[in-house]
Parts: C-alpha cells; sequence; structure tokens
C-alpha cells in the first residue's frame, strides 16, 4: 500500500445557483483547485452525488461531468452512499491510488438541489431512511433527526437552548467564510424562534437546501511534492454501516457507523480522535452535530452542552469544530459535503483556507454521515512539512 | 409505489410481521435475514405485540411528497410490550396530546393515495390507549 497525499482542492460558493447546472457546478470547482497548483494528468475521476437521479433527472453523472471538464477516455464513476457519498468518493479515490492502480485521482462532489419544489427535495433526502418500512409512514429526514433530539433532551435533560447556541456558533464561523451559503450571524433568541419544520426541530438546527461542488486531488505521497510544496497526508480512512432504520439500533443515540469509522480510521492514522486539532464534522441538524461529537470518541454521551459552553469547540478551542460553518451554515450540497470537508481540511493544514483560520494545527478529522447515522465515513488529515 | 411491491410488503404493513433472533432474541422489524446483532443466520418469523408507548415523537410540519393531506402528523418511535421498537405514525390524536410515555395500540387506517389512478396505501399506525382500556 502507498501512501496518499492531497496536493489541490477547491470549491464552489454552496448557493441556490439557478443558473448553473451538475456539470457546470463541477466545473467552477474544478476551476478553483487550479488556482493554487496546476494538476497533474489525471488518471481517474470518482463523484459523490446523491439527488442527480432524482432532482436533475440524470444518471450516468461521471461520463457527464467528465466529458464536460475535460478529462476523456479515463476511468470515470458516481458514488452513492446518501449523504456520505462525498467522503465514500475520498475513500474509493483511496484505495486507488494506495493500490497503485492509479497515481492521480481527481475526488469531487456535486449536488444540485434546487432542481425540485421542496416536497420532492425532501422526499429525495428522505430515501436515505428505508423507503419501504420508514418512508411509508411519513418519515421525513428531519422527522428521524427530530426523534433524536427529542430523546436527547428527554435523556440528558436539556432544553434547546445547547442546540441554539451550536447554531449560533456555526453561523459565527460561516460569517467569514466566502464558500458558505449562509455567511451571516444569528443569536441564540432569533434561533430559539424560527419557524418548526418537526419538532423540536426549527428551521434553524437545520443545513439549508442549497447547490455545491468541491474537488480534491490524490496523489502518491512520494510523488507529491513534485506538484506542490505544501502537502497534506490522507493518513487514514474508514467507513462502517450501522441498521439501515433507526428503530432497529439498541441505543439511537450511539451513532456506531461513526464510532467504528473513527476507531479504525484513526488506526491507520496510529493517533487517537483527541489529537485531531481541525475538525469538520457532520451537522446536518443541530442534534446530529452532538451525536456526531460524542460517537467520534470526543465528547462522552450528553457532553455536547458543556464543552459548547466551556468554549472547548470554537476557534482557538481545543478541538476547533467547523470553523466552515459547518452544514448547518457552510451548507449540506449533500453528495459534495464529504468533498467540501476535505478541502477545507486540506485548506486549513496549509494555511491557506479564506475563512476562521485554525490555530496552526498539524491534524485534521473530517467525519460524513449517510442516513440517520447508517453510514459514516471518518479520515484522518496529516499535514507534511 | 408499484402494486407488486405493495403486496410483497402486507406482512409487514398489515401484521407487523418481524424477526427473532433465535441465539440472542433480539426482535427485528423489517425483518432480516441475518442477526444485525450478534450475525446469527438463524432467526424466525414474529409477529410483533401490537401495544407499546411512546419512546420519542416528532411532529411533521414539512411533509414529503403524498402526505400533504396529513399534515401535521405524528412520527413516534415506539416501544413496544416485548421490549423491541418500531417506527410508525400515531393516528386518532392531535400532536398537542402526544407525550413521551404515552401508551398506544396499533390501528388499520389508510397511509396515502398514489395519484388519481394509482392504490390507495393502508397500514397499522397507533393510536392512544384509550383510559379504562389497559
Amino acid at each position: 500500500m502507498r501512501k496518499v497525499a492531497i496536493i489541490a482542492s477547491g470549491m464552489c460558493k454552496v448557493d441556490r445557483h439557478w443558473g448553473l447546472s451538475l456539470k457546470e457546478l463541477f466545473s467552477r470547482a474544478l476551476e478553483d483547485a487550479t488556482k493554487e497548483c496546476e494538476l497533474p494528468k489525471i488518471d481517474a475521476v470518482i463523484i459523490g452525488n446523491m439527488c442527480g437521479v432524482d432532482l436533475s433527472w440524470q444518471n450516468n453523472i461521471a461520463p457527464l461531468v467528465a466529458d464536460y471538464s475535460g478529462f476523456p477516455s479515463i476511468p470515470a464513476f458516481r458514488v452513492e452512499n446518501a449523504c456520505a457519498s462525498g467522503a465514500s468518493a475520498l475513500l474509493a479515490g483511496y484505495l486507488a491510488v494506495a493500490s497503485g492502480i492509479h497515481d492521480y485521482v481527481l475526488v469531487g462532489g456535486v449536488e444540485k438541489l434546487t432542481e425540485g419544489v421542496s416536497s420532492d427535495i425532501t422526499l429525495a433526502l428522505a430515501k436515505a431512511a428505508d423507503a419501504e418500512t420508514e418512508i411509508y409512514y411519513g418519515a421525513s429526514f428531519v422527522s428521524l433527526n427530530a426523534l433524536l433530539m427529542r430523546m436527547y433532551m428527554e435523556r440528558f435533560n436539556v432544553d434547546r437552548h445547547p442546540f441554539a447556541q451550536f447554531s449560533s456558533l456555526m453561523h459565527r464561523n460561516a460569517s467569514k467564510n466566502p464558500y458558505a451559503q449562509l455567511p451571516f450571524e444569528i443569536s441564540v433568541e432569533n434561533i430559539l424562534r424560527s419557524e418548526p419544520i418537526a419538532d423540536p426541530i426549527t428551521l434553524y438546527d437545520c443545513a439549508p437546501i442549497g447547490d455545491g461542488a468541491a474537488v480534491v486531488v490524490l496523489a502518491p505521497l512520494d510523488e507529491a511534492f513534485k506538484h506542490s510544496d505544501s502537502i497534506v497526508e490522507l493518513a487514514g480512512i474508514w467507513c462502517a454501516t450501522d441498521t439501515i432504520d433507526v428503530a432497529s439500533r439498541e441505543d439511537p443515540l450511539f451513532m456506531r457507523s461513526t464510532f467504528e469509522a473513527s476507531r479504525n480510521a484513526c488506526k491507520m492514522a496510529g493517533i487517537s480522535v483527541k489529537d485531531a486539532q481541525v475538525l469538520e464534522v457532520h451537522d446536518t441538524f443541530t442534534i446530529t452535530g452532538f451525536l456526531s461529537l460524542e460517537s467520534l470518541g470526543l465528547l462522552p454521551p450528553g457532553g455536547s452542552p458543556t464543552a459548547l459552553e466551556e468554549g472547548v469547540l470554537s476557534p482557538g478551542g481545543t478541538w476547533q469544530i467547523n470553523l466552515s460553518g459547518g452544514l448547518k451554515a457552510r451548507g449540506h450540497p449533500v453528495g459534495a459535503t464529504g468533498v467540501y470537508q476535505a478541502a477545507e481540511i486540506h485548506q486549513q493544514l496549509i494555511e491557506r483556507f479564506p475563512g476562521v483560520k485554525a490555530s496552526p494545527a498539524e491534524i485534521g478529522l473530517t467525519q460524513n454521515v449517510g442516513g440517520v447515522g447508517s453510514i459514516s465515513v471518518v479520515a484522518i488529515y496529516r499535514r507534511v512539512k | 409505489m408499484s402494486v407488486p411491491r405493495y403486496w410483497r410488503n402486507i406482512p409487514l404493513y398489515y401484521r407487523l410481521e418481524g424477526v427473532k433472533c433465535r441465539n440472542c432474541g433480539r426482535v427485528f422489524f423489517p425483518p432480516r435475514r441475518t442477526c444485525p446483532k450478534c450475525g446469527s443466520p438463524s432467526l424466525e418469523q414474529y409477529t410483533l405485540p401490537r401495544r407499546g408507548r411512546v419512546l420519542s415523537f416528532s411532529v411533521v410540519r414539512k411533509p414529503p411528497r403524498g402526505f400533504e393531506y396529513a399534515t401535521p402528523y405524528v412520527i413516534a418511535l415506539i416501544e413496544l410490550e416485548d421490549g423491541s421498537s418500531i417506527l410508525s405514525q400515531l393516528t386518532d390524536c392531535s400532536p398537542e396530546e402526544v407525550e413521551i410515555g404515552m401508551p398506544v395500540e396499533a390501528v388499520f387506517r389508510k397511509v396515502r393515495e398514489d395519484g388519481e389512478t394509482g392504490i390507495i396505501m393502508y397500514g397499522l399506525k397507533f393510536r392512544p390507549v384509550l383510559s379504562g382500556e389497559k
């Protein structure tokens, strides 16, 4: 197995891009990546995407974007693992480079959610759950997470206040990020007053609906220095699943998929999860952010409200989380989100992220979740001097 | 939903037919071929009890396509009398009446219609157990 590095990354602003198609969004992210680094000859293209079939009526997305962006006659495929499609594409790219089959792999994520009306988007996203049972009775993706939020509030005896604090922190971070969909600050009081979507989840507990694309270029670590002087090693990456439905879990507040992915990715990289200094974690909803932090092994069960209060998750804290603004405020173009996270950590570690900057960090972590925790991918990044 | 897909799920939708692991005793609904907990391939068909209590719930105000007619409605995680869990919709009560721990029972109801010409789907929803019936 060869060591793998990220040599370039690019993103386009998450937004409601009415004027851009899937393939155009992808090419924008690619152009962004070429600003800092002349790309080597690409050997394969791997694309994360979830809703292209449902909302853009488009299958066969890999050749579509490869054709448009100028990668003819090389291997290309799409990876779909719901909201974890992006990081799953990253894992597929890692395997291709580590194995020696390909040298330079372009990993991308692209998603265009605004192609449908609200109820179509809600249905497309709900398909991450078990279609024959959970969706049958009208469960939306939001409502499944709302069940968990109510359970969390009951078990740990907290109200909506800490969730609003989390949301407010995400917006504060996003306010400096030029790629964020919601780059504005919002007070805890205003968050608490926002419109209910699926009680107890209200509008400002939720990631917004948006379009986006992001790319990273993977290379063998030994070759990486030929192309860039600021290299980040993809030091560990692992994927794990849990039951497809929430009702079949012994404890719905424990994301086993995240726990297992975290444990194995850290083992690959030879670190403890607590060594990670800058992290992008999956917070589709504020409750998902809490469960992510706790299931990764950073915080004990129910420990998120206290950690927020103490500031350990804020810029400059022990674990600087979601300096991008996270899914909550950077935005969540579902199948692209995992690649945004990788691009953000890459740019943080080489000190080129244009938003809130981490205090100098050597080790980064991303965690990308599909469904209500039915699949997770955790990756560890290390700055190479 | 296609007619065959609906038809082959009738044991789930009308009768709560899941599986029980002969090795570790855990109950799974929907059924699995192999136990997700202990890995045993030895599972028996098992009909879940029709009574339980609300473990957690949420009120859906922005529904997926097809459920606009019922909005707002309550999706609940229900712990059944044997300790197994199921996700379903609550019926015969308003969202304001629902609370954690509330006793509920399964009842046959219409779930949704598939447009003007599609099939009408039915299933077991859960309603509050009336006091005095317990």
